[in-house]
């Protein structure tokens, strides 16, 4: 049999963020209201 | 007989039909879902405008490239996840507040914002840089613990024992005066207040107790380092 010399990648083909980072990020944009008054704001964070 | 062929044949023919049906039913959905992908400025729009899906298709339909390119840079999992969590937490903050105005470049944008992040990141490790074992990288070769371990506090222990029991075996004169000096702080001076002697035979005594000392280290072979 031939050797094959080609080596393997070390990097996996599809580079993914794990599924709890994508959750918490939609959550979080879900639980996110900004309010602007004038030169301040408003960040609020519903529970 | 010739009516069940009939009916038969019949079946078969809308069987074939519904198939021919579901085929191309198939392939139509497939053409819509390739042609109709809504434009990222569209989606940026609508979820300003409150819906949360479009948020989810944007990340969806970035998250490869944005994730890639974080990690080809910090070359960890877990920053990359961190990082890749703080861009979009960014990217959220800046479109509920109204501040997004790049319409038509939401990639780059984002890419920015993720380079941004690594910038920082890496400026905030240079600081304090942060070190994870690996299999090539033992974190033991950079951290020493400078505690002497078991068997060095048992040397040093030999070694005092050896020491004293030597001082024990020199002439009185020449042993008070060593105890006084090294043991008690002494100076010569109160060394010879306190033997009523003078300082030129307390430094006398003192330089033949570290000779006869040395002498009986060579005489016995002893080794006293640690």
């Amino acid at each position: 049999m031939a050797k094959i010399y080609t080596s393997k990648t070390l990097a996996t083909s599809k580079m993914l963020p794990k599924k709890e980072t994508i959750n918490f990020l939609l959550n979080y944009s879900k639980a996110l209201t900004i309010q602007k008054k004038g030169n301040l704001i408003f960040e609020c964070i519903a529970n | 007989m010739v009516i069940h062929s009939l009916q038969f044949n019949r079946a078969y023919s809308i069987k074939i039909l519904f198939r021919n049906f579901r085929g191309f039913h198939q392939k139509l959905k497939g053409i819509i879902m390739a042609t109709v992908i809504i434009p990222d400025a569209l989606l940026v729009k609508n979820y300003v405008a409150g819906d949360e899906n479009a948020l989810a298709t944007l990340i969806g339909r970035h998250q490869s490239k944005i994730y890639g390119f974080i990690y080809s840079k910090v070359t960890d999992r877990d920053i990359s996840d961190d990082i890749f969590q703080d861009t979009f937490i960014k990217v959220i903050k800046t479109l509920k507040s109204n501040s997004y105005n790049e319409e038509g470049k939401f990639l780059p944008w984002v890419m920015r914002i993720a380079h941004n992040l690594i910038v920082d990141h890496f400026r905030r490790n240079k600081k304090m840089p942060m070190f994870r074992e690996t299999e090539e990288f033992s974190i033991f070769s950079i951290m020493s613990d400078d505690a002497p371990n078991i068997e060095g506090r048992m040397i040093t222990t030999q070694v005092e024992d050896d020491l004293k029991r030597l001082i024990q075996e020199l002439p009185k004169d020449q042993k008070e005066v060593l105890e006084m000096r090294i043991y008690q702080d002494l100076s010569f001076k109160e060394i010879s207040e306190l033997t009523g002697v003078s300082i030129n035979t307390a430094l006398g005594r003192m330089r033949y107790a570290l000779m006869n000392l040395r002498k009986v280290i060579d005489k016995h072979q002893i080794i006293l380092t640690n």
